[in-house]
């Protein structure tokens, strides 16, 4: 008998282990793959190591601040900021082929490029910072308030107003079209008032701090561990049926498997309401070059771009929308540890992709469209970047059916359910959510949900309005 | 316990939780949220802690008397007297 079961060893869940852990629970994390990190894990193929999900750490602060989330996370987590090594970005860009705006860590580079760019802005762009301060993360009737009204109030120039949503809408925006304002004013703080770091050897260092932690408290990891049901008698979880037919007990259950996903596990629930399931994937083309992307000119840690008149943020029809991206580079960080340097470089374009589309193909047209598919989208990315396609020595395609397989998230969506749970609360008293739906976007986000939960749970508080529930991404 | 105790436990339990900061120059007589800048996930940290390692109750109405060094030992001196230092 586990005083808590947690499913899935992704940030999330890892995060909530360790705060249980150390307040002498006894833990166990159930992952169906063998590998952890969920949507944030990692790969090695033909001799070189890649990232899944991870692009850039956001909400990165500088070793020696007190305040933000990524302080709050490593006082719970009981972590030095030298655990999670983070080199901080060289820079960013939002490309639109009228405009292009530069950022960095801290707000002050965008800032001076609004005002460079769109000087009759200036004082809009001070009130909506100033809307986004006294935004309260946590109430949930305010999270949902529609962003394009309260920005369409706010900024005259519709251009601004789509380069803000374009990086924002990117790095976590499960809703199509708009974005619940609650969830804008996360990813703004996350990312243009603090900024983008990654550790040299990438999500893994994180994934090995964490779960290395994890087990020294004592909790127990179980891989190739997938649940069958989350069996119910008299409105309460009483324990968890593994696929191997596997029985466990435990007292509280907490499901990082998504909302729609978990309700399907409950052997209580007959009707599955996927109302607010959510449909967003994503093709990702990833290039291996001979030399470092510097080299040929590419000097952003990160590049969104966008060509299309309004910035379209919704699941396309075809297989993939090649006129928004993100292009990213691991190399591209101020790395200044021993030894931190690359051998070749490394960059990677993200597009929206239709997962029924994908899951439509046979496995031969399935491979032809990937090809076409990374050649489509390669080829939009170089209109905003230096052509590099002359030195790619290798390259990997991801697609929404690969995140399925690998994360077990309906339509294989990153971002989840169209309408986030903050407090994890679900239909049985001792089950809760955590991860995604929860509204905690990024590796940060995500285990600043998973620890919420975990002190929740610890202090037996139900109402959502509890003072240790102070969120942030 | 003694009181020099009980800040010595404190600072053990300040310096688990946040190890990169420099806890020798703490001012007892200013507030953990101004030297610190511990927020409400840290307070109840410490509540915890002292429940995890000593077995101490503090209720939550009274969770405002651990708002710094000074005030938390005189809160803790007659709730840990008989406990001993681990």
């Amino acid at each position: 008998m586990y005083d808590t079961v947690i499913i899935g060893a992704g940030m999330s869940g890892l995060a909530a282990g360790i705060r249980l852990a150390h307040y002498d629970q006894r833990v166990c994390i159930l992952e169906r793959h063998t590998t952890i990190g969920g949507l944030n894990s990692f790969y090695r193929l033909g001799g070189r190591d890649f990232d899944v999900g991870l692009h850039a750490v956001t909400n990165f602060t500088p070793k020696g601040a007190r305040k933000g989330p990524l302080a709050r996370l490593l006082r719970q987590l009981r972590f030095r900021w030298d655990d999670f090594a983070l080199a901080p970005q060289i820079g960013s860009e939002i490309a639109f082929p009228q405009e292009r705006l530069q950022f960095g860590n801290g707000i002050e580079l965008l800032e001076s490029e609004v005002a460079r760019a769109f000087p009759a802005e200036r004082d809009a762009f001070a009130n909506l910072m100033e809307k986004i301060v006294d935004y309260d993360d946590l109430n949930q009737e305010l999270f949902e308030i529609s962003t394009r009204e309260i920005l369409a109030e706010t900024i005259r120039d519709p251009l601004l107003i789509e380069m803000l949503l374009c990086p924002l809408m990117w790095y976590g925006n499960a809703r199509e079209g708009d974005m619940d304002f609650g969830q804008f004013c996360i990813m703004f703080r996350s990312i243009f008032c603090e900024g983008f770091g990654r550790p040299f050897a990438g999500v893994r260092l994180i994934l090995k701090n964490l779960i290395r932690k994890f087990r020294r408290l004592g909790g127990e990891l179980k891989t190739r561990a997938g649940v069958d049901h989350i069996h119910v008698e008299n409105g309460r979880a009483i324990g968890l049926v593994l696929e191997n037919g596997q029985e466990i007990e435990a007292a509280q259950i907490i499901s990082s498997a998504g909302l729609v996903e978990t309700m399907r596990l409950c052997d209580d629930v007959s009707q599955v309401d996927t109302t607010h399931a959510g449909r967003l994937s994503f093709m990702e083309a990833i290039s291996v070059i001979d030399v470092e992307p510097q080299d040929v000119g590419l000097e952003k840690t990160v590049v969104f771009f966008n060509d299309s008149e309004s910035f379209c943020w919704e699941r396309p029809d075809t297989l993939i929308d090649a006129r928004t991206g993100v292009i990213c580079s691991p190399n591209n960080y101020a790395y200044t540890g021993q030894g931190e340097t690359f051998p070749e470089g490394m960059i990677r374009i993200t597009a929206q992709a239709n997962f029924d589309r994908w899951h439509a193909l046979d496995e031969s047209s399935y491979q032809q469209e990937k090809t076409k598919s990374y050649n489509e989208l390669v080829a939009s990315a170089v209109r905003f970047i230096p052509d590099f396609r002359h030195r790619v020595i290798a390259t990997d395609i991801f697609t929404p059916t690969t995140i399925r397989r690998f994360t077990g998230h309906d339509q294989g969506t990153v971002y989840g359910a169209t309408h986030k749970i903050l407090d994890g609360h679900t239909h049985l008293p001792n089950l809760h959510l955590c991860g995604t739906d929860q509204g905690f976007i990024g590796i940060v986000g995500s285990m600043m949900g998973g620890i919420s939960i975990a002190n929740h749970c610890l202090s037996g508080v139900h109402s959502s309005d509890s003072p240790i529930l102070e969120g942030g991404s | 316990m003694t009181s020099e105790e009980i800040r010595e436990v404190i600072i053990d339990i300040l310096g688990d939780i946040a190890p990169d900061e420099e806890l020798g120059d703490l001012k007892d007589e200013i507030a953990f949220r101004d030297q610190l800048e511990l927020d409400s996930m840290d307070f109840l940290d410490i509540v915890m802690e002292l429940r995890k390692r000593y077995r101490v109750q503090v209720p939550e109405e009274d969770y405002g008397e651990l708002a710094s060094m000074q005030s938390t030992v005189t809160y803790l001196e007659p709730k840990m007297q008989d406990v001993e230092k681990a």
